[in-house]
């Protein structure tokens, strides 16, 4: 059972690795992006966890800061991705376009709460 | 050559259209608008009620003084002795709104006052909102439902109860605002486009600015998404719609004061974050079921979705222990009564004596939202057929909002808009299926009843419209009505698909049936417009400032509230404490300009309930309290001799309850005998020596020498009595606000010698004490 569990675990992994090598390299980076914002969350979640929350609100937008621009990336990734089909008619120049005008909302705002 | 002829003529008509439906909003609006001017036209442009008063003296501040100074504002006028944070406990959205207003009409040199423009700030919101429902309706059913969804919302009235011109309440913007995220959302949710999230989340912002309401849109907005997912309809366009939704917007929400560190902090706003993260687990689940294979998926399904799992079971442990440890369990009271509606009435009287919180009687479902209430569940139905995203949003809407106007009166409100759009789309099915099989039936003359329709009711308009525009409506239904909609237009010139011909066949009425059908929506169309016009004009548009009264004599006008606030503002010391119940407070302050103990913000309980004590004490006690507070004048409403039936005898039970609440030597069964409640020779001593009582039938037995009230409609119990430590200064025209001045405290060495002496030589020492006054 465990062997069964290990080979498919394996077997999934295997498919999943060659079928995100097909995917185009532009998605890859959005996809870094992604990772990286991510793991800059986590890390200051992380120093939260050890020094504490004090000043809160700098804390607050840089984890939201980290998740909004992770959020907005994958957005993006959704929008400029050849295989959906639902955004086949929007251009990637205007999803881009979109992503820019979302990030510098989001970055304004944090800029004001900041502090 | 037959095909360049339809082309062009489809063309031509959706250019008339485009033009006609934008005719029809315009005049939409100035309907919307010029329904409530009834209370200009009928009284004067006056801000109305007690809330308005607050938000107009805010808006003189903002304009006087500049933003900087609005957001530091410290009011040391209210709340004597604590004062309030006005920049940091105020919703912003309403008064920036009207000051913002005033600022772009005085650079162009147009020289409107600050509370002209703060009176007609309500009616245009309200246009506006009506457009934003036309935008709603449109993206979830077409052009043809969202002219009739405005056209009703124009004049529903139960909006127009909260937004006549002077209502100057937060409301007033709110609901626009509302509308109009809800339709940023479904305009997202259709297009998937990351620029109307971002609108989205900036109209999200400026509905937190406006109104606490902002909570029901960022709980109803998880609900839909939750439903989308349960559903098997979650799409990429959901996840754009929301997910950046949900970070920008409670950044945005956070921006603002008098939210703060609540938008993370307090458990409405939990829901948001949960479906956040469970759309993400969602939405990694539909990625990878499209990279692998079906079988792969199988497998990877047992994985992720067992990691998956346990992620959110911590995260939601997680959530429950944050909410069970922190006090009221991270609800607060307004909340919580709107889940459990007994909990307000058990616990907290200061929210149950407030009237609008109480929860509404059927008449006042057909007072306020009439027909609509029974085209609703016809609305509902025709959103199933077919369920699209948006669909679905509105049904959910609807059903949350219906729940939550059971809770309580005020938020009838929120179902107005929804019971608008649902109505619309019922009202313009209706009409779609009846025309069409006129149409039909009528195979030389398509046009023709279009032309009978030319009346000036909304429904007719709206009517004629959605012949014109049939096609249009069904446009933006996505690509298969659109593909049977080709066929359709086709249909009168070229020769028809045989399969559209049948499928439309099915769908027609006989010609009489949808005849009389038409005529008694018509109807049923007028009946609401006579009913809304009827509500605002009578019901709903008066000021509450000034009162009227139709007698066999004529009209009687009582504008005994503006005669007391302008004595007190020309009487009195400019730092005068005074003493009121609180829903006078924010009148004082705005037009007596005087510091009052308490007012309608009721943030203090146990302030309040130091006030409901005093007023509820006997005549002695009562002095002390209000000494202690440093208040000079005690202003009572009383109604009793023009039978104006809101006045402070009739609130008193409110103040006994709410003292007692904090002070348990203030009993309520002291004040009633048997239960009942009575100011008559029956009624309990402890409620005839009550300050309440002595204030406001104090020299009353004068006016007709029985003492007869006409609210209560009974003799009152103690008919003689004096004064002895307040002093009658000014009583209105109409008795209806009386005000009193506490008598200087004693020479101390007098009235430590002898009690009994100082009780006698009262009348005396009130003269002496008013020349040599050592509060002076």
């Amino acid at each position: 059972m465990a062997r069964s569990t290990s080979k498919d675990a394996q077997a999934l992994f295997q498919s999943l690795r060659s079928a995100y090598a097909a995917t185009p390299t532009n998605l890859k980076i959005i996809d870094l992006y992604v990772v990286f914002a991510v793991l800059t969350a986590a890390i200051q979640i992380v120093y939260m966890a050890i020094v504490g929350s004090f000043p809160f609100n700098s804390f607050l937008s840089g984890v939201l800061s980290c998740i909004g621009t992770a959020v907005l990336a994958v957005c993006l990734r959704i929008q400029v991705n050849k295989d959906n089909k639902e955004f086949k008619d929007l251009p990637p120049e205007r999803a881009f376009a979109d992503f820019v005008l979302c990030n510098l909302v989001l970055h304004l705002v944090i800029m004001n709460f900041l502090g | 050559m037959a095909a360049s002829e339809t082309s062009n003529g489809t063309t031509l008509r959706h250019a008339f259209g485009n033009v006609f439906a934008l005719f029809i909003l315009l005049l939409i609006g100035v309907l919307a608008f010029s329904i409530r001017l009834f209370s200009v036209i009928k009284y004067e442009s006056v801000i109305h009620e007690f809330d308005p008063y607050f938000n107009y003296r805010v808006t003189q501040f903002l304009t006087k003084k500049g933003i900087y100074d609005f957001w530091n504002w410290f009011d040391d006028r209210t709340w004597y002795p604590l004062g309030r944070v006005i920049g940091g406990t105020v919703f912003p959205g309403l008064t920036l709104t009207a000051g913002t207003i005033w600022w772009i009409v005085n650079s162009l040199n147009i020289p409107l006052s600050v509370e002209t423009v703060c009176v007609f700030t309500a009616p245009i919101f309200s246009a506006f909102a009506s457009w934003a429902t036309y935008l709603l309706t449109k993206e979830v059913k077409g052009v043809g439902a969202g002219l009739t969804a405005a056209a009703l919302l124009a004049m529903v009235p139960s909006y127009i109860s909260r937004s006549v011109a002077g209502s100057y309440d937060n409301e007033a913007v709110a609901i626009f605002a509302l509308i109009f995220t809800f339709y940023l959302y479904i305009k997202t949710l259709n297009t998937g486009s990351l620029f109307y999230a971002t609108l989205n989340a900036i109209a999200y912002f400026y509905m937190v600015c406006s109104w606490g309401g902002y909570t029901f849109i960022i709980n109803l907005i998880p609900m839909h998404v939750l439903l989308c997912i349960v559903t098997g309809r979650y799409s990429s366009r959901l996840y754009i719609a929301y997910a950046p939704l949900v970070v920008l917007g409670t950044l945005l929400a956070a921006l603002v004061p008098v939210v703060g560190f609540n938008a993370v902090m307090t458990s409405e706003h939990f829901a948001s974050f949960l479906v956040f993260i469970i759309i993400h687990v969602v939405a990694l689940v539909y990625y990878i079921k499209g990279v692998l294979s079906p079988r792969m998926f199988k497998v990877a399904v047992t994985l992720v979705l067992s990691v998956g799992l346990v992620v959110c079971f911590a995260v939601i442990a997680v959530l429950v222990a944050l909410v069970a440890s922190s006090p009221t369990k991270g609800w607060s009271g307004r909340s919580l009564s709107l889940l459990d509606p007994t909990y307000a009435s058990k616990y907290i009287p200061i929210i149950a004596s407030v009237s609008e919180h109480q929860p509404p009687t059927w008449p006042s479902y057909f007072m306020d939202i009439n027909v609509l209430a029974f085209l609703v569940p016809a609305g509902i139905i025709a959103c199933f057929s077919p369920l699209s995203d948006a669909s679905s949003f509105v049904i959910l809407y609807i059903v949350t909002s219906v729940y939550f106007s059971g809770v309580m009166v005020r938020l009838m409100l929120v179902l107005a808009p929804a019971a608008c759009i649902m109505s619309g789309i019922a009202l313009s099915e209706a009409f779609e299926v009846f025309t069409r099989s006129i149409k039909f039936q009528l195979p030389g003359a398509p046009i023709d009843s279009q032309v009978d329709a030319g009346d000036k009711s909304s429904d007719n308009t709206t009517a004629q419209n959605d012949v014109a525009k049939t096609e249009k409506s069904e446009d933006t239904i996505k690509e298969r009505p659109s593909r049977k909609n080709k066929k359709k237009e086709k249909e009168p010139v070229g020769q028809p698909s045989v399969k559209s011909r049948f499928e439309k066949r099915l769908l027609v009425l006989p010609l009489e049936a949808s005849i009389l059908a038409i005529f008694l929506l018509v109807l049923l169309g007028a009946f609401y417009v006579v009913h809304s016009v009827w509500a605002a004009a009578e019901a709903y548009s008066a000021p509450s400032i000034v009162l009227t009264s139709h007698s066999h004599d004529g009209l009687h006008v009582f504008d005994d509230f503006r005669e007391a606030y302008a004595w007190l503002s020309h009487n009195t010391e400019v730092d005068d404490k005074v003493a009121s119940w609180w829903d006078y407070g924010y009148q004082t302050t705005a037009m007596a300009n005087r510091t009052v103990i308490v007012d309608n913000n009721t943030w203090n309980n146990t302030h309040i309930a130091t006030v409901g004590t005093a007023m509820s004490s006997p005549e002695k006690a009562a002095w002390e309290i209000f000494n202690s507070l440093d208040v000079k004048y005690v202003l009572v409403v009383f109604g009793g001799l023009v039978g104006y039936p809101s006045d402070d005898i009739n609130k008193f039970l409110w103040m006994v309850r709410i003292g007692g609440g904090v002070f348990p030597h203030i009993k309520e069964p002291d004040y009633l005998r048997d239960g009942q409640y009575r100011i008559d020779s029956q009624a309990t001593p402890t409620m005839l020596n009550c300050l309440m009582y002595k204030l406001s039938y104090y020299r009353f037995v004068e006016t007709d020498g029985k003492g007869f009230d006409r609210v209560r409609r009974t003799e009152i119990g103690k008919k003689y009595f004096k004064l002895n430590y307040f002093e009658e200064v000014f009583t209105t025209h109409h008795w209806m606000v009386r005000i009193y001045k506490l008598k200087p405290p004693k020479n101390r060495i007098r009235g430590k010698t002898k009690k009994s002496k100082s009780k006698t030589s009262s009348k005396t020492g009130k003269r002496s004490g008013t020349k040599k006054n050592p509060w002076h």
